[in-house]
């Protein structure tokens, strides 16, 4: 295969530097959109002005994170088709469907809402109001669930058969792809973990309105939400997150022996807590993997498959083959690449007996093409070695996201309870905490999207498209000059993000934007 | 316009998905061969959302002319880019597409024929045109919405005065555009062998064999005058945007069925004729179109409180 290499990574970073910028914006619009809606809930409920005011302050933070998020989104959209064109042509027929669905029923939705809860104030009675800002939060967290569907689904494509005749893959089940488990754990996952940035924010800047001495009352009541929005959420996406691990090891065993940093497995494997993974280890090469690791004992293979003694196979069996699995005895790496060739092949020999007109060979063709698609993809692959993603990114990436997640349960735990028992405001130390882990709670986001990302690469949709196979054909250099547009434009707009940010926070509560009134 | 400027970028967002959903081909072909013009456009979309929300916010480190500057780069840039993006659909682009490609050693199937990436379109005389038509009309349209949603004499007597300059400049860029395309040439498919060939003044001939299209395109055109000449001379009368609004949706309506309709070329190639996209060789399957049909009836009701909450919002 003749695709430039570095075409391909130029294309892999510009898609991750606009993703990841993106990602700093839209779990923040999740999980305060969330908070700021039962604040609300709670002025409607009881009539108390406070919660009115304090509603409308993280209202505007919102405001100020959702139009960059949006304007970042819409980046990855056209990216689809400007930088993976061959992956538009293959599978857009499966997976325009979710987008276009997402702009039609939720980010209108959004759109219309949004501007209620900020300039509706006064002209809309406050049931419809607090009806307007719920809508808000469901649009955005219903957009984040088609494109999450839509994701889940590059991970195990379901509902779908390839046409031979149009050479693409099309819908056959649109339920089977909207109602993937993969695709419900994901949604629920990514949506619920977003709580935790949304909560570490809050209770962020809330601290450092008591740092400073001030909205004494707004703080130790926002305090009081977010902990506990973010304490659910992280519980929550315990849960989702374990169903995802277990997930990943039935239909992405490469993805979960990154995590895991796991080159030979076996019966009974244990989760690897902390570890130092060797730096120049390759597949087979007989040396140690890990410099040192702490383990629970047996914990990967009940993740992996909820039996402490079952088989959990590692990077080199992958590649090897030959370990057991419900279907039989698994392929070698070797083997899937022959059997990717040999779809490969029969399509090529498809469209000649098309063409040829010849039924008989057009029947030999597809034939064959439907006992070997499984495999379509490693067909394009030139090494076994190919089918290995970054383990070490994804290995440490894995880690920082539980080890933080875990942080922040413990930390919003003793805050509320701290709080609730109302020392928090003299507890400084403390303060500085909550502010100081505003931007771990983003590493936990980032964090845990890197896992998903680079643990699903070399491909773009599993078995069946490699990013090698899904580029635009563009050149280099046009790819370098629009990666730097990308970086330079998207970091301006966020220093501009923060700035005002910073301004309006500083302003507090008490002041009247000059627009939102 | 701040208040609104969402509903725009979802409008532009759902377009990119409905686009995705039914015409992959287009949208693999176009958007990943074209690739300035689509990366200029999206620049000029990004900076405008940005712009209407942080530009009279506390703390715009910028300042105001910044982000001034930006809505001015996105109000004249986009109508021309995007003009010179769809008169692409009647005037075509250097493209060829092979599916037979997947199987080879470059397994890309649409490749761009030229090292320009779409910014050759802005050299081809007819694509500016339908751009300075598009930016002309634009202002016509934000004139006659100033004049609609704002109760004040000096605004209205200054929206006026644009309608009149940049109506005169609608309309000669218009009418050339629209007589340089039925009689210009294009590309037919043979709706039984799927063959493409080219047809002296086919959208003429199309103007012809589809009335009901050309019956829009008329009372399309007839809307975007009469609420721009009403506007003009009755200086009381504040309605033209519904009239012209929907006229333009019409008229653009038309022009679009007219690129793709009667086994017409909707993107046609002109460097491989073959290789034209038309909506047989190029739509989404029949599963997939089904489904978005069904999506689709999901508008009206999103319309309806659209509506319903824009009347609640702007009655007091």
């Amino acid at each position: 295969m003749n695709v430039d290499v570095s075409l391909i990574d130029w294309s892999r970073a510009q898609f991750a530097l606009t993703a990841m910028y993106h990602w700093l914006f839209v779990p923040l619009t999740l999980g305060l959109g969330v908070i700021m809606a039962v604040m609300e809930s709670l002025y409607y409920k009881t009539g108390n002005e406070k919660w009115k005011r304090t509603a409308k302050f993280w209202m505007k933070l919102f405001g100020v994170n959702f139009a960059i998020g949006v304007a970042t989104g819409i980046i990855l959209e056209f990216e689809f088709g400007t930088n993976w064109s061959n992956y538009s042509w293959f599978v857009g027929d499966i997976f325009g469907a979710p987008l276009a669905i997402e702009g039609i029923i939720a980010f209108f939705m959004e759109a219309t809402f949004i501007a209620v809860m900020f300039f509706g104030w006064k002209k809309v009675s406050k049931g419809f109001h607090l009806a307007s800002t719920w809508l808000t939060v469901f649009g955005a967290t219903i957009s984040a669930l088609w494109i999450l569907i839509a994701n889940a689904w590059m991970q195990n494509p379901v509902g779908m058969e390839f046409n031979p005749d149009t050479v693409r893959n099309e819908m056959n089940d649109f339920w089977a792809l909207a109602l993937s488990p993969i695709a419900i754990n994901k949604f629920l996952h990514t949506v619920i973990s977003s709580w935790l940035v949304g909560a570490a924010f809050v209770v962020g800047i809330s601290s450092w309105f008591l740092l400073k001495k001030r909205e004494k009352e707004f703080s130790i009541d926002s305090i009081k939400i977010a902990a506990i929005v973010g304490t659910i959420g992280i519980v929550l996406s315990v849960i989702t997150g374990d169903s995802s691990a277990h997930q990943v090891a039935q239909k992405q065993p490469m993805k979960l022996a990154a995590m895991e940093g796991l080159y030979d497995g076996g019966n009974g494997v244990g989760l690897v807590a902390v570890g130092l993974l060797s730096c120049d280890k390759e597949p087979n090469d007989g040396k140690d993997p890990d410099i040192f690791n702490i383990t629970f004992p047996k914990m990967l293979s009940f993740l992996a498959n909820r039996d402490i003694d079952s088989y959990v196979p590692g990077i080199n069996d992958i590649i090897n083959g030959g370990y057991p699995t419900e279907k039989g005895v698994a392929l070698s790496t070797q083997e899937k690449m022959d059997r990717g060739k040999l779809a490969i092949a029969a399509l090529a020999d498809f469209s000649k007996a098309k063409k040829a007109k010849d039924s008989t060979a057009l029947y030999d063709a597809k034939q064959r093409l439907d006992e070997n698609f499984k495999y379509f993809g490693y067909g394009y692959f030139k090494a076994p070695e190919d089918a290995v993603p970054n383990v070490s990114l994804v290995f440490y990436s894995f880690r920082i996201m539980v080890i933080l997640a875990a942080y922040f349960l413990l930390l919003f735990i003793v805050v509320w309870i701290i709080n609730h028992k109302k020392k928090f405001e003299n507890m400084k130390w403390l303060q500085w905490v909550c502010l100081l882990s505003i931007p771990l709670a983003y590493i936990t986001s980032q964090a845990g999207w890197i896992v998903a990302e680079v643990g699903r690469q070399p491909w773009a949709i599993q078995d069946i498209l490699p990013v090698m196979a899904a580029v635009s054909d563009i050149s280099v250099a046009s790819v370098k000059t629009t990666f730097f547009i990308f970086l330079v434009l998207l970091t301006v707009l966020f220093v501009a993000e923060l700035s005002i940010m910073i301004k309006q926070i500083k302003l507090g509560p008490e002041a009247e934007d000059t627009l939102h009134g | 316009m701040g208040k609104k400027w969402e509903i725009t970028f979802t409008t532009l967002v759902t377009f990119g998905g409905a686009f995705f959903a039914s015409f992959p081909l287009f949208y693999s072909t176009s958007f990943g061969g074209a690739y300035w013009v689509w990366i200029l456009l999206l620049l000029t979309f990004v900076i405008q959302a940005v712009s209407f929300e942080y530009i009279y916010k506390q703390g715009n480190l910028y300042g105001q002319r910044t982000f001034k500057s930006f809505l001015f780069i996105n109000g004249t840039l986009a109508p021309v880019l995007i003009g010179a993006a769809v008169s692409t659909f009647f005037y075509g682009a250097e493209f060829a597409v092979n599916k037979d490609n997947l199987t080879g050693v470059m397994p890309i199937i649409s490749s761009w024929q030229n090292c320009w990436h779409g910014l050759e379109a802005v050299a081809v005389v007819e694509n500016v045109v339908l751009g300075l038509a598009i930016f002309f009309l634009a202002r016509c349209l934000a004139a006659l919405y100033f004049i609609n949603n704002i109760d004040n004499t000096s605004i209205a007597t200054k929206a006026r005065k644009q309608l009149l300059i940049n109506g005169i400049g609608f309309l000669i860029a218009f009418l050339y555009y629209l007589v340089r395309l039925l009689l210009k040439s294009g590309w037919r498919e043979d709706a039984v062998t799927g063959l493409i060939s080219q047809e002296h003044c086919l959208y003429w001939h199309n103007l012809l064999q589809l009335p009901y299209v050309t019956a829009i395109f008329l009372v399309g055109v007839v809307l975007v005058l009469y609420g721009f000449i009403r506007t003009y001379f009755a200086s009381r009368w504040r309605k033209g945007i519904w009239f012209a609004g929907i006229g333009t949706v019409f008229t653009v309506l038309a022009l679009l069925l007219f690129a793709g309709f009667n086994h017409t070329a909707y993107y046609p190639s002109i460097t491989d004729m073959q290789s034209s996209l038309t909506t047989a060789n190029s739509s989404s399957s029949l599963f997939t179109l089904k489904a978005m049909s069904v999506v689709s009836l999901f508008i009206p009701f999103v319309l309806a409180y659209i509506w319903y909450v824009w009347r609640k919002m702007d009655k007091k």
